[in-house]
C-alpha cells in the first residue's frame, strides 16, 4: 500500500452515505448487472463508429439521410450524437442500479 | 483603402481588443480563484459543479489544432477526417463507462497516484510519472507554438514573443489559482472559443444552404436544390482532387487510427485529472456526459464548416480574375465586376497563408491538384476557419473574436497540461519517490515552482520546437493508448493485475509505440538515438534514487551512466543514421498516428501474460478493487457468510 497516506485523500467524501457492508452475493449481483449495462452500451459504441462509420459504410452510403451517404454521416455526425446518448444512458441507468443495491451517492 | 481605428486596421483593433480583453478577464479569474491548500491546488477542492466540469474539460481537451486546424484538415482530407471526429469524441464514452467514476471514488489527485497504489509499487509510480511527463511535454509544446504563430499573424508580434505572452499569462494563473484557477478559466474560455466558433459558422451554413444549423446544412442541398456534399465531391474529382466522400486511407488504417484516438484520449492524463475535481463518482459520469455535448457542439459544427469553406472556396475563388490592383490595395474586389476574385482572398494573401502564383498567365486563378497547373501556390489550411467571418460577410469584430477563441483553446489546452506537469513532478516525484517528509506548504511551493520550471521549459519548445512536435497527435495519443490506458483499465476491471504486470506493460506499451513512431516519423539518426538514450538514463537515475532504499539498483545506476556514455557518443554523431521508415513498411498498413491502437493491445496482452506468470497482488489490493467497484457509496464487501 502506499507509503504516506495523503491526509485530504482520506477525508470523508462528501455525499456518500454512511459506511456500511454489502454482502457478497449482492456485491456480484451488482456488479453482474453494471457490467452487461456497460457491454450493451459498450456494443453500441462500437457499432456505430465502427461499425457504421468504418467497416459496413459502403453498404450504408446506399442510403442518403438528407443529402449525405449514411454511412458517412455517421462516420462525421452521428457516432458523435450517440456517443453523448451513451454517456447519459450510462449514467441515468447506473443510477438506479446502485440505488437497488442502495449503493447510490444521493444526498440525506 | 480601409479605415483605421487608431491608426490600426479595424482587423487590427479588433483583435488585439479581444485578445487583450479576454486575457484581462483570465486574470482577473485567477485573481479571484486563488489556491490556499494543496486540495484546492491539484482538484479544485473536488468542488466543481459537473456543468461547468464538463465545460473546462471541453476547454482542456479542444486545443488550438481543434479550433482552427480540424475544419481545414478535414476539408482536406474528405471522408478520411472522420477519424478525428469519431476518435476525439468516442474516447469519451470510455472515460465515463470505465474509467471515470472508479477514479474519482479512488480520491486521489494524479494518475501515477492511482497507478503507485493500486501496483502497490513505487517502480510503478515512477513509471507512470514518467510517461505522463513526456506525454505532456509533447502536447505542450505544440500549444506553445500555436500561441505564437496566432500572435504573429493577426496582430505582427514575432513569433517568439507571441509564444512568451502566451506563456506569461498560462503562468500566471496557473501558478496563482492551481487547477481552481485553470478550470474556471477554462469555463471562460470554452464560452470564447465555442462563440468564436459557432457564430461564423452560422452565417457561412445560411449562405451556403439557406439554414441557420451548420448540422441541417452539412445534410442539405446547394442554392440549385443539389445535395451539397455530392456537389463538393463531383467538383473535386473533375479538378482532380481525391473524392470527398471516399478519403484514400485503407480501412485498417482508419479503424487503428479511430481507436488509437478513442483510447488515448481515454488515457490522457489532463483529461483524467478533470474528472478528479467534481465532489462525488456519479457526478464524474455526468460530468463526462456534459464535457462530450459541450465538444460535441464543436465536432458536428467543424465538418459542416470544412464542407461549406471548401465549396465556397472552389465557388468563388476557382476561375475568378485575379486583380493587381485590388492586391496592392488600390482599389475594392467589390468593384470589379462579376467573377472577380473575393476580397478576403487578398486579405489574407497578406498574412501568407494564401498565395496565388499566375502559371499561364491568363489572369485568372486555377484551382486544381496538379501541382504544374494548380495556382493556389499556398492554402493553409486554417484558412477554412479564419476567413469565414470574412467570407460570411460579418463586421470586422467577429475576426478579432475568432482569434481570441483560437487563443483561448491553446491557453486552456496548455493550462490544463501545466498542472499535469506541476503535480506529477510535486506530487509524485517530490512528495512520494524522493523526499517523503515533505510538508503540505512544502509541496504547493514546490507545485508552483515545476509549473515555472515547465512553462520555461515550454517556451523553449515554443520557440525552438523539436522535431517531435510535427508528430503530437502520434505520440500524445499513441503513449496515452499504449501506457495508462491498458493499467488504469486492468486496474479496476481485473484483480488478479499486479504489479509485475503492470511495470511490463507500460514499459513494453510505451517503448513499443515509441520507437514504431520515430522510426516512421522521425527517423532514428545518431542525435535522436543519443536523445532516446538520455531519457532512459533519466528514468533509471530517477528509478535507482527512488528505490534505493527498498532494493539493490546498483545495476540502474550503472546502466544510466553507460547510456549517458552513449548519448555522448550520439550527440557527437558517431552512431549510425538508421534509414527513416517507409510507408510501404507500415505494419499491417498501419500508420504511425494508428499504431498506438496495436501498441495498446501489445500492452494489454503484456500486462495480462506477466501477471499470470507471477504472483497474485496482495489481498488488501484486491480489496482495494473492490470498494473501488463500488464508486458511489463508501460500502465494503463483506466476504463472510451471506447475510
Amino acid at each position: 500500500m502506499a507509503t504516506s497516506e495523503y491526509q485530504s485523500g482520506n477525508k470523508p467524501e462528501a455525499g456518500l452515505s454512511g459506511e456500511h457492508t454489502i454482502s457478497e452475493s449482492r456485491f456480484k449481483a451488482y456488479w453482474k448487472e453494471n457490467l452487461t449495462l456497460m457491454g450493451i452500451l459498450l456494443a453500441i459504441w462500437f457499432s456505430v463508429s465502427f461499425g457504421a462509420g468504418i467497416l459496413f459504410r459502403d453498404v450504408l452510403d446506399q442510403v442518403s439521410i438528407g443529402g449525405a451517404p449514411l454511412g458517412f454521416w455517421f462516420a462525421q455526425q452521428g457516432a458523435i450524437y450517440v456517443f453523448v446518448i451513451l454517456i447519459f444512458v450510462y449514467s441515468f441507468m447506473m443510477h438506479r442500479i446502485e440505488r437497488k443495491y442502495d449503493v447510490d451517492d444521493d444526498e440525506g | 483603402m480601409e479605415s483605421t481605428i487608431f491608426g490600426l486596421t479595424p482587423t487590427v483593433f479588433w483583435t488585439a481588443f479581444f485578445v487583450i480583453s479576454t486575457f484581462g478577464l483570465y486574470i482577473g479569474i485567477a485573481v479571484w480563484a486563488r489556491a490556499a491548500t494543496t486540495d484546492d491546488f491539484y482538484v479544485a477542492g473536488h468542488d466543481i459543479h459537473p456543468v461547468f466540469n464538463g465545460m473546462a474539460t471541453a476547454a482542456d481537451w479542444m486545443s488550438a489544432a481543434s479550433f482552427l486546424s480540424m475544419a481545414g484538415l478535414i476539408a482536406f482530407m474528405g471522408y478520411d477526417g472522420s477519424v478525428f471526429l469519431m476518435g476525439w469524441t468516442g474516447g469519451y464514452v470510455l472515460l465515463a463507462l470505465l474509467l471515470a467514476p472508479y477514479l474519482r471514488k479512488f480520491g486521489k489527485f494524479t494518475v501515477p497516484d492511482f497507478v503507485g497504489d493500486r501496483y502497490y509499487s513505487q517502480a510503478a509510480r515512477i513509471v507512470a510519472v514518467i510517461c505522463a511527463l513526456f506525454i505532456s511535454f509533447t502536447y505542450i509544446a505544440g500549444q506553445m507554438r500555436g500561441t505564437g504563430i496566432a500572435f504573429s499573424n493577426f496582430l505582427g508580434v514575432e513569433i517568439e514573443l507571441g509564444v512568451i505572452i502566451g506563456a506569461v499569462i498560462v503562468l500566471f494563473y496557473a501558478v496563482l489559482g492551481g487547477m481552481k484557477g485553470v478550470t474556471y478559466t477554462q469555463v471562460a474560455q470554452y464560452c470564447v472559443l465555442i462563440f468564436a466558433f459557432t457564430v461564423p459558422a452560422i452565417f457561412l451554413s445560411l449562405q451556403i444552404t439557406g439554414t441557420p444549423i451548420p448540422q441541417l446544412g452539412f445534410i442539405g442541398n446547394t442554392s440549385e436544390g443539389v445535395p451539397l456534399l455530392a456537389n463538393l465531391d463531383r467538383t473535386l474529382t473533375d479538378l482532380g482532387f481525391t473524392s470527398y466522400l471516399q478519403g484514400e486511407k485503407a480501412m485498417i488504417d482508419v479503424a487503428a487510427i479511430t481507436l488509437a484516438l478513442m483510447v488515448g484520449t481515454a488515457g490522457l492524463p489532463h483529461v483524467i485529472i478533470r474528472f478528479f475535481t467534481v465532489p462525488k463518482a456519479s457526478d464524474a459520469r455526468k460530468s463526462a456526459g456534459w464535457a462530450l455535448i459541450f465538444i460535441a457542439i464543436l465536432y458536428t459544427t467543424a465538418p459542416a464548416v470544412a464542407v461549406f469553406a471548401r465549396s465556397n472556396f472552389i465557388d468563388t475563388v476557382n476561375e475568378s480574375t485575379y486583380s493587381i490592383d485590388v492586391a496592392r490595395g488600390e482599389a475594392e474586389a467589390a468593384d470589379m465586376g462579376e467573377g472577380a476574385t473575393p476580397q478576403w482572398f487578398y486579405n489574407w494573401e497578406r498574412t501568407g497563408l494564401l498565395g496565388f502564383t499566375d502559371k499561364n498567365g491568363d489572369g485568372q486563378i486555377q484551382y486544381r491538384a496538379d501541382p504544374e497547373v494548380n495556382e493556389v501556390t499556398t492554402l493553409d489550411r486554417d484558412i477554412f476557419v479564419l476567413a469565414n467571418p470574412e467570407i460570411g460577410n460579418l463586421p470586422g469584430w467577429v475576426i478579432g473574436l475568432v482569434v481570441a477563441g483560437g487563443l483561448a483553446a491553446a491557453l486552456s489546452t496548455a493550462a490544463g497540461l501545466l498542472m499535469v506537469i506541476s503535480s506529477a513532478v510535486s506530487h509524485d516525484l517530490c512528495r512520494k519517490v524522493l523526499f517523503k517528509n515533505m510538508s503540505d506548504t512544502q509541496e504547493l511551493l514546490v507545485a508552483r515552482f515545476a509549473a515555472v520550471g515547465a512553462v520555461l521549459v515550454a517556451i523553449y519548445a515554443g520557440i525552438n520546437p523539436p522535431g517531435f512536435v510535427a508528430a503530437v497527435v502520434a505520440f500524445a495519443f499513441g503513449l496515452g493508448a499504449a501506457s495508462f490506458f491498458p493499467v488504469i483499465f486492468l486496474g479496476i476491471f481485473w484483480k488478479r493485475m499486479n504489479k509485475q504486470g503492470a511495470i511490463a506493460s507500460m514499459t513494453v506499451g510505451l517503448s513499443v509505440t515509441a520507437a514504431y513512431i520515430v522510426h516512421f516519423k522521425i527517423g532514428f539518426t545518431s542525435v535522436v538515438i543519443g536523445a532516446c538514450a538520455l531519457i532512459v538514463a533519466a528514468v533509471l537515475m530517477i528509478l535507482h534514487f527512488g528505490l534505493k532504499d527498498e532494493s539493490d539498483t546498483r545495476p540502474m545506476f550503472f546502466g544510466s551512466l553507460a547510456l549517458i556514455g552513449v548519448f555522448a557518443l550520439g550527440a557527437f554523431g558517431i552512431l549510425p543514421d538508421i534509414a527513416m521508415g517507409t510507408a510501404d513498411q507500415w505494419f499491417l498498413g498501419i500508420s504511425p498516428e494508428g499504431f498506438g491502437a496495436v501498441g495498446m493491445m501489445i500492452a494489454m496482452a503484456t500486462a495480462i501474460v506477466t501477471s499470470l506468470a507471477t504472483q497474485a497482488p496482495p489481498q488488501e489490493v484486491q480489496d482495494l478493487v473492490e470498494e473501488i467497484r463500488i464508486p458511489s457509496a463508501k460500502a465494503h464487501v463483506s466476504h463472510g457468510p451471506a447475510e
